[in-house]
Protein backbone atom coordinates (compact mmCIF):
# COMPACT_ATOMS: atom_id res chain seq x y z
CA UNK A 1 0.00 0.00 0.00
CA UNK A 2 1.12 3.49 -0.76
CA UNK A 3 2.52 5.37 2.15
CA UNK A 4 0.03 8.19 2.21
CA UNK A 5 0.34 10.76 4.92
CA UNK A 6 -2.61 9.46 6.80
CA UNK A 7 -3.35 10.14 10.41
CA UNK A 8 -6.69 8.74 9.31
CA UNK A 9 -5.13 5.28 9.15
CA UNK A 10 -4.59 5.63 12.83
CA UNK A 11 -8.21 6.45 13.47
CA UNK A 12 -9.31 3.64 11.22
CA UNK A 13 -7.18 1.14 13.07
CA UNK A 14 -8.37 2.35 16.42
CA UNK A 15 -11.98 1.98 15.38
CA UNK A 16 -11.08 -1.60 14.65
CA UNK A 17 -12.41 -1.28 11.14
CA UNK A 18 -11.54 -4.48 9.33
CA UNK A 19 -13.55 -3.97 6.17
CA UNK A 20 -11.92 -3.22 2.88
CA UNK A 21 -14.43 -0.53 1.85
CA UNK A 22 -12.70 2.12 3.87
CA UNK A 23 -13.95 4.27 6.71
CA UNK A 24 -17.54 5.36 7.16
CA UNK A 25 -18.86 8.83 6.63
CA UNK A 26 -18.60 10.92 9.79
CA UNK A 27 -20.80 13.90 10.52
CA UNK A 28 -18.46 15.06 13.29
CA UNK A 29 -15.44 15.03 11.02
CA UNK A 30 -17.40 16.82 8.31
CA UNK A 31 -18.50 19.52 10.74
CA UNK A 32 -14.93 20.22 11.81
CA UNK A 33 -13.60 20.18 8.24
CA UNK A 34 -16.27 22.66 7.12
CA UNK A 35 -14.94 25.05 9.75
CA UNK A 36 -11.28 24.23 9.07
CA UNK A 37 -11.70 24.97 5.35
CA UNK A 38 -13.08 28.39 6.17
CA UNK A 39 -10.20 29.01 8.58
CA UNK A 40 -7.53 28.17 6.01
CA UNK A 41 -9.25 30.36 3.42
CA UNK A 42 -9.09 33.26 5.91
CA UNK A 43 -5.30 32.99 5.94
CA UNK A 44 -5.05 34.51 2.47
CA UNK A 45 -6.82 37.80 3.32
CA UNK A 46 -4.84 37.71 6.58
CA UNK A 47 -1.65 37.51 4.54
CA UNK A 48 -2.88 40.51 2.54
CA UNK A 49 -2.90 42.56 5.77
CA UNK A 50 0.41 41.11 6.98
CA UNK A 51 2.12 42.00 3.70
CA UNK A 52 0.06 45.14 3.01
CA UNK A 53 1.16 46.76 6.25
CA UNK A 54 4.82 46.15 5.49
CA UNK A 55 4.98 48.10 2.22
CA UNK A 56 4.84 51.84 1.57
CA UNK A 57 1.37 53.39 1.46
CA UNK A 58 1.60 54.01 -2.29
CA UNK A 59 1.79 50.23 -2.85
CA UNK A 60 -0.59 49.04 -0.13
CA UNK A 61 -3.48 48.09 -2.42
CA UNK A 62 -1.25 46.43 -4.99
CA UNK A 63 0.34 44.26 -2.32
CA UNK A 64 -3.00 43.29 -0.80
CA UNK A 65 -4.46 42.63 -4.25
CA UNK A 66 -1.73 40.08 -4.94
CA UNK A 67 -3.09 37.91 -2.13
CA UNK A 68 -6.74 38.64 -2.82
CA UNK A 69 -6.45 37.77 -6.49
CA UNK A 70 -4.99 34.37 -5.58
CA UNK A 71 -8.41 33.68 -4.01
CA UNK A 72 -9.78 33.81 -7.55
CA UNK A 73 -7.12 32.76 -10.00
CA UNK A 74 -5.47 29.95 -8.04
CA UNK A 75 -8.80 28.59 -6.78
CA UNK A 76 -10.22 28.34 -10.30
CA UNK A 77 -7.03 26.72 -11.62
CA UNK A 78 -7.15 24.25 -8.71
CA UNK A 79 -10.74 23.23 -9.43
CA UNK A 80 -10.24 22.85 -13.17
CA UNK A 81 -6.86 21.12 -13.24
CA UNK A 82 -4.69 21.53 -10.15
CA UNK A 83 -6.58 19.15 -7.89
CA UNK A 84 -6.38 16.25 -10.30
CA UNK A 85 -2.68 16.87 -10.99
CA UNK A 86 -1.94 16.92 -7.26
CA UNK A 87 -4.17 14.31 -5.72
CA UNK A 88 -5.13 11.53 -8.09
CA UNK A 89 -3.77 8.35 -9.61
CA UNK A 90 -0.99 5.93 -8.77
CA UNK A 91 1.79 7.95 -10.40
CA UNK A 92 4.86 8.84 -8.43
CA UNK A 93 5.33 12.27 -9.98
CA UNK A 94 2.05 13.68 -11.24
CA UNK A 95 -1.64 12.82 -11.05
CA UNK A 96 -3.81 11.75 -13.96
CA UNK A 97 -6.81 13.65 -15.30
CA UNK A 98 -9.62 11.69 -13.68
CA UNK A 99 -10.83 14.69 -11.64
CA UNK A 100 -10.33 17.29 -14.35
CA UNK A 101 -13.08 19.96 -14.26
CA UNK A 102 -14.12 18.26 -11.00
CA UNK A 103 -15.44 15.20 -12.80
CA UNK A 104 -15.89 12.29 -10.39
CA UNK A 105 -15.54 14.53 -7.36
CA UNK A 106 -18.70 13.62 -5.51
CA UNK A 107 -20.43 14.21 -2.21
CA UNK A 108 -19.64 10.81 -0.76
CA UNK A 109 -16.56 10.03 1.28
CA UNK A 110 -15.28 7.80 -1.51
CA UNK A 111 -13.27 8.23 -4.67
CA UNK A 112 -10.49 10.41 -3.27
CA UNK A 113 -6.90 9.25 -3.31
CA UNK A 114 -6.89 9.11 0.48
CA UNK A 115 -9.26 7.39 2.84
CA UNK A 116 -11.52 10.08 4.24
CA UNK A 117 -14.62 10.28 6.35
CA UNK A 118 -15.83 13.55 4.85
CA UNK A 119 -17.32 14.35 1.43
CA UNK A 120 -14.77 14.06 -1.37
CA UNK A 121 -15.84 17.49 -2.57
CA UNK A 122 -15.12 19.08 0.82
CA UNK A 123 -11.70 17.43 0.92
CA UNK A 124 -10.95 18.77 -2.57
CA UNK A 125 -11.75 22.34 -1.60
CA UNK A 126 -9.96 22.05 1.77
CA UNK A 127 -6.83 21.09 -0.19
CA UNK A 128 -7.56 23.96 -2.58
CA UNK A 129 -7.27 26.55 0.18
CA UNK A 130 -3.67 25.35 0.70
CA UNK A 131 -2.83 25.95 -2.96
CA UNK A 132 -4.26 29.48 -2.71
CA UNK A 133 -2.25 30.56 0.34
CA UNK A 134 0.96 29.00 -1.02
CA UNK A 135 0.79 30.96 -4.26
CA UNK A 136 -0.12 34.13 -2.36
CA UNK A 137 2.91 33.71 -0.09
CA UNK A 138 5.28 34.09 -3.04
CA UNK A 139 3.98 37.62 -3.68
CA UNK A 140 5.99 38.98 -0.74
CA UNK A 141 9.15 38.71 -2.84
CA UNK A 142 7.92 40.79 -5.78
CA UNK A 143 5.95 43.60 -4.15
CA UNK A 144 6.30 47.27 -5.15
CA UNK A 145 7.56 46.47 -8.64
CA UNK A 146 5.81 43.60 -10.46
CA UNK A 147 3.26 44.33 -13.18
CA UNK A 148 -0.10 43.04 -12.04
CA UNK A 149 -1.13 41.17 -15.22
CA UNK A 150 2.22 39.36 -15.23
CA UNK A 151 1.71 38.44 -11.57
CA UNK A 152 -1.76 36.99 -12.26
CA UNK A 153 -0.44 34.80 -15.06
CA UNK A 154 2.54 33.75 -12.95
CA UNK A 155 0.62 32.59 -9.86
CA UNK A 156 -1.97 30.76 -11.94
CA UNK A 157 0.76 28.76 -13.71
CA UNK A 158 2.73 28.38 -10.49
CA UNK A 159 -0.24 26.84 -8.68
CA UNK A 160 -0.57 24.26 -11.46
CA UNK A 161 3.02 23.41 -12.29
CA UNK A 162 4.96 23.98 -9.09
CA UNK A 163 2.48 23.52 -6.25
CA UNK A 164 0.49 20.59 -7.64
CA UNK A 165 3.46 18.29 -8.45
CA UNK A 166 5.11 18.82 -5.07
CA UNK A 167 1.77 18.19 -3.34
CA UNK A 168 1.56 14.96 -5.33
CA UNK A 169 5.03 13.81 -4.27
CA UNK A 170 4.44 14.42 -0.58
CA UNK A 171 0.68 13.96 -0.06
CA UNK A 172 -0.57 12.19 -3.18
CA UNK A 173 1.36 8.95 -2.69
CA UNK A 174 4.27 10.17 -4.77
CA UNK A 175 7.93 9.24 -4.48
CA UNK A 176 8.72 11.39 -1.44
CA UNK A 177 5.89 9.74 0.49
CA UNK A 178 7.15 6.30 -0.58
CA UNK A 179 10.56 7.26 0.69
CA UNK A 180 9.12 7.87 4.14
CA UNK A 181 9.36 11.66 4.31
CA UNK A 182 6.70 13.06 6.63
CA UNK A 183 5.04 16.44 6.29
CA UNK A 184 1.95 16.79 8.44
CA UNK A 185 0.38 20.01 7.22
CA UNK A 186 2.65 21.41 4.53
CA UNK A 187 6.10 22.46 5.73
CA UNK A 188 7.64 21.25 2.48
CA UNK A 189 4.70 21.58 0.12
CA UNK A 190 3.65 25.04 1.27
CA UNK A 191 6.47 26.80 3.07
CA UNK A 192 9.76 25.55 1.64
CA UNK A 193 8.12 25.63 -1.77
CA UNK A 194 6.95 29.26 -1.52
CA UNK A 195 10.14 30.37 0.26
CA UNK A 196 12.40 29.09 -2.50
CA UNK A 197 10.10 30.39 -5.23
CA UNK A 198 10.35 33.78 -3.50
CA UNK A 199 14.15 33.81 -3.73
CA UNK A 200 14.06 32.95 -7.42
CA UNK A 201 11.33 35.51 -8.14
CA UNK A 202 13.26 38.24 -6.29
CA UNK A 203 16.40 37.46 -8.30
CA UNK A 204 14.66 37.19 -11.68
CA UNK A 205 12.76 40.46 -11.19
CA UNK A 206 15.63 42.36 -9.67
CA UNK A 207 15.50 44.82 -6.81
CA UNK A 208 13.25 47.84 -6.42
CA UNK A 209 14.84 51.09 -7.55
CA UNK A 210 15.03 52.40 -3.98
CA UNK A 211 16.29 49.13 -2.47
CA UNK A 212 19.57 49.70 -0.66
CA UNK A 213 19.43 53.43 -1.43
CA UNK A 214 16.61 54.60 0.78
CA UNK A 215 14.95 53.29 3.89
CA UNK A 216 11.76 51.53 2.86
CA UNK A 217 9.58 51.37 5.95
CA UNK A 218 6.31 49.59 6.74
CA UNK A 219 3.44 52.06 6.37
CA UNK A 220 1.06 50.40 8.83
CA UNK A 221 2.51 48.22 11.58
CA UNK A 222 -0.92 47.60 13.19
CA UNK A 223 -1.93 45.95 9.88
CA UNK A 224 1.10 43.69 10.20
CA UNK A 225 0.03 42.64 13.70
CA UNK A 226 -3.58 42.19 12.60
CA UNK A 227 -2.42 40.02 9.71
CA UNK A 228 -0.22 37.89 11.97
CA UNK A 229 -3.12 37.39 14.40
CA UNK A 230 -5.52 36.33 11.65
CA UNK A 231 -2.88 34.05 10.13
CA UNK A 232 -2.46 32.33 13.49
CA UNK A 233 -6.24 31.91 13.82
CA UNK A 234 -6.49 30.50 10.29
CA UNK A 235 -3.54 28.21 10.98
CA UNK A 236 -5.68 26.22 13.43
CA UNK A 237 -7.62 25.06 10.38
CA UNK A 238 -4.41 24.55 8.45
CA UNK A 239 -2.72 22.31 11.04
CA UNK A 240 -5.58 20.80 13.04
CA UNK A 241 -7.63 20.49 9.85
CA UNK A 242 -4.84 18.41 8.34
CA UNK A 243 -5.99 15.58 10.60
CA UNK A 244 -9.04 15.50 8.27
CA UNK A 245 -11.06 14.52 11.31
CA UNK A 246 -12.43 15.83 14.59
CA UNK A 247 -9.94 13.61 16.35
CA UNK A 248 -7.35 13.45 19.08
CA UNK A 249 -4.78 14.05 16.34
CA UNK A 250 -6.49 17.36 15.56
CA UNK A 251 -6.38 18.24 19.24
CA UNK A 252 -2.65 17.58 19.39
CA UNK A 253 -2.06 19.61 16.22
CA UNK A 254 -4.00 22.58 17.58
CA UNK A 255 -2.19 22.47 20.91
CA UNK A 256 1.16 22.46 19.15
CA UNK A 257 0.01 25.26 16.85
CA UNK A 258 -0.43 27.47 19.90
CA UNK A 259 2.65 26.38 21.83
CA UNK A 260 5.31 26.48 19.10
CA UNK A 261 4.72 30.12 18.04
CA UNK A 262 4.47 31.03 21.73
CA UNK A 263 7.99 29.69 22.26
CA UNK A 264 9.20 31.48 19.12
CA UNK A 265 7.77 34.78 20.42
CA UNK A 266 9.67 34.35 23.70
CA UNK A 267 13.00 33.44 22.10
CA UNK A 268 12.68 36.04 19.33
CA UNK A 269 11.91 38.76 21.90
CA UNK A 270 14.91 37.73 24.00
CA UNK A 271 17.24 37.84 20.98
CA UNK A 272 15.79 41.27 20.13
CA UNK A 273 16.36 42.43 23.72
CA UNK A 274 19.93 41.21 23.88
CA UNK A 275 20.88 42.57 20.48
CA UNK A 276 19.21 45.98 20.55
CA UNK A 277 17.65 46.43 23.99
CA UNK A 278 14.17 46.65 22.47
CA UNK A 279 11.46 44.18 21.50
CA UNK A 280 9.91 45.23 18.18
CA UNK A 281 6.32 44.83 16.97
CA UNK A 282 7.25 43.87 13.40
CA UNK A 283 9.70 41.38 14.92
CA UNK A 284 7.04 39.82 17.11
CA UNK A 285 4.60 39.52 14.21
CA UNK A 286 7.35 37.83 12.20
CA UNK A 287 8.10 35.48 15.12
CA UNK A 288 4.48 34.29 15.16
CA UNK A 289 4.67 33.37 11.49
CA UNK A 290 8.07 31.69 11.87
CA UNK A 291 6.84 29.61 14.81
CA UNK A 292 3.76 28.55 12.86
CA UNK A 293 5.85 27.58 9.84
CA UNK A 294 8.29 25.57 11.96
CA UNK A 295 5.58 23.49 13.65
CA UNK A 296 3.54 22.92 10.47
CA UNK A 297 5.31 19.74 9.25
CA UNK A 298 5.41 18.33 12.79
CA UNK A 299 2.06 19.51 14.16
CA UNK A 300 0.66 16.08 15.06
CA UNK A 301 3.95 14.16 15.08
CA UNK A 302 5.62 15.65 18.17
CA UNK A 303 4.55 16.05 21.77
CA UNK A 304 3.55 19.51 23.04
CA UNK A 305 6.83 19.75 24.96
CA UNK A 306 8.87 19.20 21.80
CA UNK A 307 6.59 21.66 19.98
CA UNK A 308 7.84 24.25 22.47
CA UNK A 309 11.42 23.14 21.80
CA UNK A 310 10.91 23.34 18.02
CA UNK A 311 9.39 26.80 18.26
CA UNK A 312 12.28 27.99 20.39
CA UNK A 313 15.01 26.55 18.16
CA UNK A 314 13.20 27.74 15.06
CA UNK A 315 13.61 31.40 16.01
CA UNK A 316 17.38 31.41 15.50
CA UNK A 317 17.91 30.52 11.81
CA UNK A 318 15.11 32.78 10.59
CA UNK A 319 16.20 35.69 12.81
CA UNK A 320 19.75 35.65 11.52
CA UNK A 321 18.83 35.02 7.89
CA UNK A 322 16.56 38.10 8.16
CA UNK A 323 19.48 40.20 9.34
CA UNK A 324 21.72 38.86 6.58
CA UNK A 325 19.08 39.30 3.87
CA UNK A 326 18.54 42.98 4.63
CA UNK A 327 22.23 43.63 3.99
CA UNK A 328 22.48 41.42 0.92
CA UNK A 329 21.59 42.61 -2.55
CA UNK A 330 18.62 40.26 -2.76
CA UNK A 331 15.35 42.15 -2.66
CA UNK A 332 13.09 39.43 -1.25
CA UNK A 333 11.15 42.42 -0.05
CA UNK A 334 9.01 40.93 2.71
CA UNK A 335 11.41 38.11 3.67
CA UNK A 336 9.37 35.20 2.42
CA UNK A 337 12.58 33.16 2.32
CA UNK A 338 13.66 33.91 5.89
CA UNK A 339 10.21 33.24 7.34
CA UNK A 340 8.82 30.46 5.15
CA UNK A 341 11.85 28.98 3.38
CA UNK A 342 14.22 28.87 6.33
CA UNK A 343 11.42 28.23 8.85
CA UNK A 344 10.09 25.42 6.65
CA UNK A 345 13.49 23.77 6.32
CA UNK A 346 14.10 24.04 10.06
CA UNK A 347 10.70 22.51 10.73
CA UNK A 348 11.12 19.68 8.23
CA UNK A 349 14.51 18.66 9.67
CA UNK A 350 13.35 19.01 13.29
CA UNK A 351 10.34 16.83 12.48
CA UNK A 352 12.88 14.10 11.78
CA UNK A 353 14.49 14.82 15.14
CA UNK A 354 11.58 15.14 17.57
CA UNK A 355 8.88 12.83 16.13
CA UNK A 356 7.92 10.01 18.47
CA UNK A 357 5.92 6.94 17.57
CA UNK A 358 4.46 6.99 21.08
CA UNK A 359 2.85 10.31 20.14
CA UNK A 360 1.92 9.89 16.49
CA UNK A 361 1.60 6.13 16.13
CA UNK A 362 3.39 6.27 12.79
CA UNK A 363 7.14 6.81 12.97
CA UNK A 364 10.07 7.73 15.18
CA UNK A 365 12.57 10.51 14.70
CA UNK A 366 16.10 10.87 16.06
CA UNK A 367 15.07 11.03 19.71
CA UNK A 368 12.95 7.94 19.19
CA UNK A 369 16.05 6.10 18.02
CA UNK A 370 15.63 6.56 14.27
CA UNK A 371 18.39 8.94 13.11
CA UNK A 372 17.82 7.96 9.47
CA UNK A 373 14.58 9.95 9.53
CA UNK A 374 16.58 13.18 9.67
CA UNK A 375 18.32 12.28 6.42
CA UNK A 376 15.07 11.31 4.72
CA UNK A 377 13.55 14.65 5.77
CA UNK A 378 16.64 16.50 4.48
CA UNK A 379 16.44 14.67 1.17
CA UNK A 380 12.79 15.66 0.70
CA UNK A 381 13.76 19.26 1.48
CA UNK A 382 16.50 19.14 -1.15
CA UNK A 383 14.15 17.79 -3.83
CA UNK A 384 11.56 20.47 -3.08
CA UNK A 385 14.21 23.21 -3.15
CA UNK A 386 15.61 22.10 -6.49
CA UNK A 387 12.26 21.59 -8.21
CA UNK A 388 10.59 24.72 -6.86
CA UNK A 389 13.62 26.86 -7.70
CA UNK A 390 14.07 25.52 -11.22
CA UNK A 391 10.39 25.54 -12.21
CA UNK A 392 9.75 29.00 -10.77
CA UNK A 393 12.65 30.28 -12.87
CA UNK A 394 11.26 28.65 -16.02
CA UNK A 395 7.74 29.97 -15.40
CA UNK A 396 8.94 33.53 -14.76
CA UNK A 397 11.01 33.47 -17.96
CA UNK A 398 7.97 32.17 -19.82
CA UNK A 399 5.67 34.86 -18.41
CA UNK A 400 8.38 37.46 -19.08
CA UNK A 401 8.48 36.40 -22.73
CA UNK A 402 4.73 37.00 -23.00
CA UNK A 403 4.44 40.25 -21.06
CA UNK A 404 6.94 42.45 -19.17
CA UNK A 405 7.39 41.43 -15.53
CA UNK A 406 8.42 44.74 -14.04
CA UNK A 407 6.91 48.23 -14.08
CA UNK A 408 9.02 51.10 -15.46
CA UNK A 409 11.13 52.93 -12.85
CA UNK A 410 8.94 56.04 -13.06
CA UNK A 411 5.83 54.06 -12.18
CA UNK A 412 7.67 52.54 -9.25
CA UNK A 413 8.19 56.11 -8.03
CA UNK A 414 4.52 57.05 -8.34
CA UNK A 415 3.48 53.77 -6.72
CA UNK A 416 1.72 50.72 -8.08
CA UNK A 417 -1.68 51.51 -6.55
CA UNK A 418 -2.21 54.38 -8.97
CA UNK A 419 -0.34 52.97 -11.97
CA UNK A 420 -1.57 49.36 -11.80
CA UNK A 421 -5.02 49.73 -10.27
CA UNK A 422 -6.11 53.38 -10.64
CA UNK A 423 -6.97 53.52 -6.95
CA UNK A 424 -5.38 54.83 -3.78
CA UNK A 425 -5.42 53.21 -0.36
CA UNK A 426 -5.77 56.45 1.55
CA UNK A 427 -7.39 59.23 -0.40
CA UNK A 428 -9.21 62.23 0.99
CA UNK A 429 -11.17 62.65 -2.19
CA UNK A 430 -10.19 66.31 -2.28
CA UNK A 431 -9.84 67.59 -5.79
CA UNK A 432 -11.65 64.57 -7.25
CA UNK A 433 -14.05 65.51 -10.00
CA UNK A 434 -16.85 63.13 -10.89
CA UNK A 435 -16.68 61.75 -14.41
CA UNK A 436 -20.20 61.07 -15.68
CA UNK A 437 -19.32 58.81 -18.59
CA UNK A 438 -16.62 56.29 -19.33
CA UNK A 439 -15.68 58.28 -22.45
CA UNK A 440 -12.36 60.09 -22.21
CA UNK A 441 -12.73 63.57 -20.78
CA UNK A 442 -12.36 66.53 -23.12
CA UNK A 443 -9.07 68.21 -22.35
CA UNK A 444 -10.52 71.63 -21.72
CA UNK A 445 -8.13 73.94 -19.90
CA UNK A 446 -7.70 75.93 -17.81
CA UNK A 447 -10.09 74.53 -15.27
CA UNK A 448 -11.15 76.40 -12.18
CA UNK A 449 -9.13 74.86 -9.43
CA UNK A 450 -10.26 74.65 -5.85
CA UNK A 451 -13.92 75.33 -6.65
CA UNK A 452 -16.66 73.99 -4.44
CA UNK A 453 -18.51 71.82 -6.97
CA UNK B 1 18.87 86.48 2.94
CA UNK B 2 16.36 84.65 0.83
CA UNK B 3 13.52 82.23 1.51
CA UNK B 4 13.50 79.40 -0.98
CA UNK B 5 10.14 77.70 -1.40
CA UNK B 6 10.07 74.59 -3.53
CA UNK B 7 7.18 72.32 -4.49
CA UNK B 8 8.39 68.86 -5.51
CA UNK B 9 7.07 65.37 -6.16
CA UNK B 10 6.63 63.29 -3.02
CA UNK B 11 8.58 60.41 -4.52
CA UNK B 12 11.54 62.73 -5.25
CA UNK B 13 11.73 64.12 -1.72
CA UNK B 14 14.41 61.68 -0.65
CA UNK B 15 16.57 62.57 -3.66
CA UNK B 16 16.13 66.28 -2.95
CA UNK B 17 17.05 65.89 0.72
CA UNK B 18 20.10 63.86 -0.23
CA UNK B 19 21.21 66.57 -2.69
CA UNK B 20 20.59 69.32 -0.12
CA UNK B 21 22.58 67.57 2.60
CA UNK B 22 25.42 67.08 0.12
CA UNK B 23 25.31 70.82 -0.61
CA UNK B 24 25.48 71.37 3.16
CA UNK B 25 22.07 72.96 3.38
CA UNK B 26 20.70 71.92 6.74
CA UNK B 27 17.84 74.19 7.82
CA UNK B 28 14.72 72.80 6.17
CA UNK B 29 11.01 72.62 6.87
CA UNK B 30 8.76 70.43 4.78
CA UNK B 31 5.00 70.11 4.57
CA UNK B 32 2.65 67.88 2.63
CA UNK B 33 0.51 69.87 0.26
CA UNK B 34 -1.96 69.20 -2.52
CA UNK B 35 -1.89 71.21 -5.68
CA UNK B 36 -2.39 71.41 -9.36
CA UNK B 37 0.34 72.25 -11.81
CA UNK B 38 -0.90 71.18 -15.22
CA UNK B 39 0.14 67.54 -15.08
CA UNK B 40 -2.03 64.97 -16.83
CA UNK B 41 -5.00 64.01 -14.73
CA UNK B 42 -5.16 60.68 -13.01
CA UNK B 43 -8.42 58.82 -13.51
CA UNK B 44 -9.44 56.53 -10.68
CA UNK B 45 -12.43 54.25 -10.35
CA UNK B 46 -14.15 53.12 -7.17
CA UNK B 47 -17.03 50.68 -7.74
CA UNK B 48 -18.21 52.30 -10.92
CA UNK B 49 -17.60 55.82 -9.71
CA UNK B 50 -14.98 57.27 -11.99
CA UNK B 51 -13.21 60.39 -10.81
CA UNK B 52 -10.56 62.66 -12.17
CA UNK B 53 -8.01 63.59 -9.53
CA UNK B 54 -7.33 67.29 -10.09
CA UNK B 55 -5.05 67.70 -7.09
CA UNK B 56 -1.78 65.87 -6.70
CA UNK B 57 0.12 65.21 -3.51
CA UNK B 58 3.28 67.31 -3.37
CA UNK B 59 5.88 68.24 -0.82
CA UNK B 60 6.64 71.88 -0.06
CA UNK B 61 10.11 72.73 1.21
CA UNK B 62 10.98 76.01 2.90
CA UNK B 63 14.61 76.92 3.30
CA UNK B 64 15.97 80.19 4.66
CA UNK B 65 19.50 80.84 3.35
CA UNK B 66 22.10 83.57 3.19
CA UNK B 67 22.66 85.06 -0.27
CA UNK B 68 25.67 83.02 -1.31
CA UNK B 69 23.82 79.81 -0.47
CA UNK B 70 20.94 80.52 -2.85
CA UNK B 71 22.57 79.08 -5.92
CA UNK B 72 23.84 75.80 -4.48
CA UNK B 73 20.46 75.25 -2.84
CA UNK B 74 18.52 75.86 -6.04
CA UNK B 75 20.90 73.67 -8.01
CA UNK B 76 20.54 70.84 -5.50
CA UNK B 77 16.74 70.98 -5.70
CA UNK B 78 16.80 71.10 -9.50
CA UNK B 79 19.05 68.07 -9.65
CA UNK B 80 17.15 66.09 -7.03
CA UNK B 81 13.59 66.80 -8.09
CA UNK B 82 13.75 66.62 -11.86
CA UNK B 83 12.21 63.71 -13.78
CA UNK B 84 11.59 65.61 -17.03
CA UNK B 85 7.83 65.07 -16.92
CA UNK B 86 5.16 67.71 -16.34
CA UNK B 87 4.54 67.93 -12.61
CA UNK B 88 8.10 68.16 -11.36
CA UNK B 89 7.23 71.32 -9.41
CA UNK B 90 8.52 74.87 -8.90
CA UNK B 91 11.16 76.75 -6.98
CA UNK B 92 10.44 80.27 -5.71
CA UNK B 93 13.16 82.50 -4.32
CA UNK B 94 11.72 85.23 -2.07
CA UNK B 95 13.40 88.19 -0.44
CA UNK B 96 13.41 88.13 3.35
CA UNK B 97 13.19 91.25 5.46
CA UNK B 98 14.43 89.93 8.76
CA UNK B 99 15.40 86.63 10.38
CA UNK B 100 15.78 85.82 14.08
CA UNK B 101 17.09 82.67 15.68
CA UNK B 102 14.78 82.17 18.63
CA UNK B 103 17.27 80.35 20.86
CA UNK B 104 19.99 83.02 20.81
CA UNK B 105 18.31 86.09 19.40
CA UNK B 106 20.88 86.20 16.57
CA UNK B 107 19.72 88.13 13.53
CA UNK B 108 19.85 87.83 9.75
CA UNK B 109 22.80 86.00 8.22
CA UNK B 110 23.99 84.74 11.59
CA UNK B 111 20.53 83.34 12.21
CA UNK B 112 20.49 81.23 9.02
CA UNK B 113 24.07 79.99 9.36
CA UNK B 114 24.03 76.44 10.74
CA UNK B 115 25.59 75.91 14.14
CA UNK B 116 28.86 74.12 13.50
Amino acid sequence: MKNLRLPIFLGTMMMGLAFAEGPEFSAADTAWMLVATGLVLLMTPALAFFYGGMVRSKNALNTMMMSFSALGFVAVAWALLGYTLALSGDGNFIGDLRYMFLNNVGMENKGAIAEITIPHMLWMIFQGTFAIITAALVSGAVVERMRFPAFLLFITLWGLFVYAPIAKWVWGGGFLADLGAWDFAGGTVVHINSGIAAVVAALVLGARKDFGRQAILPHNVPFVLLGAALLWFGWFGFNAGSAWAASATAGLALTNTILAPAATIVVWSLIDLMRTGRVTAVGLATAIVVGLVVITPAAAFVSPFFALVMGAIGAFPSYYVLLWRAKSGMDDSLDVFAAHGVGGITGAILTGVFAQESVNGLFNGLIGGNPAQVLIQAFAVLIAVVYSGAMTFVLLKLVGAITPLKVPVKEEGVGLDITQHGEEAYTSGEGAILVKSEAPMPVARPKPVGGTD
Amino acid sequence: MKLIVAIVRTEKLNDVLEALFKAEVRGISISRVQGHGGETERVETYRGTTVKMELSEKVRLEIGVSDHFVEPTVRAILAGARTGEVGDGKIFVLPVEKVYRIRTGEEDTAAVTPVS
